[in-house]
């Protein structure tokens, strides 16, 4: 079967070989990868500049971006036409190409988050295994001894050693930041760079995609975060009933952290859309040669995709819905749907949206993702796939709590 | 064997292996710049396409399908013949169905009939990869499975590819493709397993009209050369700056 005929729609004069080559996968890697980058952002805020109430907050993002890396690499592995070769990146890297650096920036990236993570919790770690020293059960004996080698031989616990751990943690966010960033703008630089692709070709692409990617991450992060406290809060409800001071605390301190976050998430949005806008602009005014298909893919043929579900729905209405005055957990919670949605639509346009015009300019591609699998590569590059990727992270930070409980204080 | 034989073989053998080691380490990092060291360097392969001389046949499409084991009804090829009908309106109607393997019949075109009055001009375009100077395709391949040789000519090692598509994506001409066998990435290599032999490329030997010429540059005798340096000659695309080698004549400003 011809790689791409299962989905690929042409209509007028496409080249012989073309075809949507980059689906859904492609659409979920930088969306992945953005939501790593963002989340790591968030927890840096607390940790860099102090952000006192952002506390909670900070080291749960921190720990759900450690469950977010390693689906950053999943849709590129999922994607590959020959998995099995994937690590040949890493053997022989070709150091012209955007995909062979990422390899190296994600590794980098991978090191930072897990030493900050270890200097976060160094001290717990050397707790609990002091804690589970002798404790009778296989279980107990288990985790005694896995925390004992996650403190990787460094149990000193005197102010000292503490100091050192906070240090090293604020270091490593700081440089973080910067790799995060650069994580990102790496995925936008794999697109942006690609000459060929008329829609693509922008030098705004790396900082376009990090916007946006900060503004996903600290959505979902947001998100989880809600959706936790309130099942907190619900637990206490039944054991404890309605009235509870200590629901009405939890509530509070909810609302209190999330309408925090929300400021960063609207000044993040508006940088993320005034970029955006300005490349269209741009694009528009020099209306170079290939501004004539472009325009035809914005206006015409995507154009409920670009205005309708991206920039309206997943932009300006939650945008509105978070300005308003007296901000609900409901509301919110819907507003931060839309802009998970929004930055969606903004992949989707973008990766599916450059191959929807022929390299001839005279003709036109269209994507129908597969939706029921009937083989592997359905399966791979469809909604399932695309599923599989989304829920991934979700249990991999189930797993991570049950050793790291980024939900409590510690 | 005398001592300073001896003594040499074993200074050749130290030497053999002192310089062999780091290479291998070399060859283990940088596979395409090692593959790269195919070709010879006293040539440079380029492609003349008479665009006067084209009639459309297909014969070129069908060898080469034939001659590089790209599945025949597969709608995915290493070369393809484009087919441009310009009508008195001015707008131009371009088809190449199957890559006009099967030549072009018909006057429908995309559905439509076009009346012959209509017509003020038509002709066929070949296409095929450009084996570019700059090969946009070679700059982002991720583990150097896409190479150029020393003669020019860009190939792709199908035990090395990981299939990312990149390239395919990269290249400005739309010429490569997913091998649906080999599921690695696919292209036209100016059937460089026949000329480095001194053979034809297939589609040349193919077409009847002489339409398609292989030559090489750097040799001023050849007439392909000769053409390319004293005709007015086209490329594809230029803009793109990858410095294709397929030089046409005659041209249209409409091909795209
Ligand atoms: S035409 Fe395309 S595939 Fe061929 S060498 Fe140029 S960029 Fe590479
Ligand atoms: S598909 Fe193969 S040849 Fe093309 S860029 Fe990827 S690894 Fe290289």
């Amino acid at each position: 079967m011809v790689h791409g005929l299962e989905w690929t729609i042409k209509d007028g004069f496409v080249y012989p070989n073309e075809f949507i080559y980059w689906s859904i996968q492609i659409v979920m890697y930088p969306y992945m990868t953005g939501l790593v980058a963002g989340a790591f952002v968030l927890s840096s805020l607390y940790h860099v500049f102090g952000q006192k109430d952002l506390q909670g907050i900070a080291r749960f993002s921190l720990v759900f971006s450690l469950a977010l890396l390693p689906t950053a690499m999943m849709p590129l592995l999922l994607h590959l036409q020959q998995p099995l070769r994937g690590l040949n990146v890493m053997f022989t890297p070709h150091f012209t190409s955007a995909i062979a650096a990422f390899g190296i920036v994600f590794s980098t990236y991978a090191m930072i988050v897990l030493s900050e993570i270890w200097f976060v919790y160094r001290k717990y770690f050397v707790e609990q295994s002091i804690a589970m020293k002798g404790q009778p059960g296989f279980a107990n004996n288990f985790m005694h001894i896995l925390y004992s080698i996650l403190t990787l031989g460094a149990t000193n616990m005197d102010d000292a050693a503490l100091v050192i751990d906070k240090k090293g943690v604020k270091i490593l966010a700081g440089i973080g930041i910067p790799v995060a960033c650069f994580l990102h703008g790496y995925a936008g630089f794999i697109f942006g760079s690609v000459k060929a692709n008329a829609l693509w070709m922008s030098p705004l692409m790396p900082v376009i995609f990090i916007m946006s990617a900060v503004v996903s991450g600290i959505a979902l992060c947001m998100l989880t975060y809600i959706i936790i406290m309130e099942f907190k809060k619900f637990k206490a409800t039944l054991a404890r009933g309605r009235g509870d001071e200590t629901v009405k605390e939890l509530g509070g301190v909810e609302m209190d952290v999330i309408s925090k976050t929300s400021r960063y998430l609207i000044g993040f949005l508006v940088a993320a859309i005034s970029l955006e806008l300005l490349d269209l602009i741009f694009r528009g005014y020099t209306a170079m040669k290939s501004w004539d298909i472009l325009r035809d893919v914005m206006f015409h043929e995507d154009f409920v995709k670009i205005f309708i579900l991206q920039y309206g729905l997943g932009n300006l209405l939650p945008f509105l819905l978070l300005m308003l005055p007296k901000p609900s957990i409901k509301r919110m919670v819907v507003a931060l749907l839309l802009v998970l949605f929004g930055v969606f639509m903004m992949r989707w346009n973008v990766v599916i949206g450059g191959q929807a015009f022929s390299l001839s300019f005279e003709g036109f591609m269209h994507y129908h993702l597969p939706i029921i699998p009937h083989n592997l590569e359905t399966y791979k590059e469809g909604l399932f796939g695309a599923l599989t990727v989304v829920t991934t992270p979700f249990v991999i930070f189930w797993l991570i709590n049950k050793i790291i409980p980024s939900l409590q204080k510690v | 064997m005398n001592a300073n034989r001896r003594k040499f073989l074993k200074n050749a053998l130290t030497v053999g292996v002192a310089s062999s080691l780091p290479l291998s380490a070399f060859k283990l990092l940088n596979p395409d710049e090692v593959r790269a060291s195919i070709g010879d360097d006293n040539v440079r392969w380029a492609f003349l396409v008479d665009i006067q001389k084209c009639v459309g046949c297909g014969f070129c499409v069908k060898a080469c399908k034939l001659e590089n084991e790209i599945p025949y009804d597969a709608p995915i090829t290493r070369t393809w013949v484009e087919r441009y009908v310009v009508t008195k309106d001015g707008k131009s109607h371009i088809d190449t169905p199957m890559g006009g393997r099967d030549g072009y019949t018909s006057a429908r075109i995309h559905d439509q009939d076009i009346p012959p009055e209509e017509i003020t001009k038509a002709f066929f375009v070949p296409k095929l990869c450009n084996q570019c100077q700059n090969p946009a395709c070679v700059q982002v391949c991720p583990v150097g499975a896409t190479y150029q040789t020393n003669d020019g000519v860009v190939l792709i090692d199908r035990s090395w590819c990981i299939g990312c598509g990149y390239c395919i994506m990269a290249c400005p001409y739309g010429v490569r493709f997913f091998h649906p066998v080999t599921k690695t990435a696919e292209k036209c290599t100016f059937c460089y397993h026949r000329i480095n032999q001194g053979l034809q490329s297939a589609c040349v030997q193919a077409c009847p009209f002489g339409a398609r010429q292989l030559g090489n540059l750097k040799d001023h005798d050849d007439p392909v050369t000769k053409t390319i340096m004293t005709q007015r000659v086209s490329i594809l695309k230029d803009e793109y700056g990858t410095k294709p080698q397929v030089y046409y004549i005659g041209l249209d400003e409409r091909v795209r």
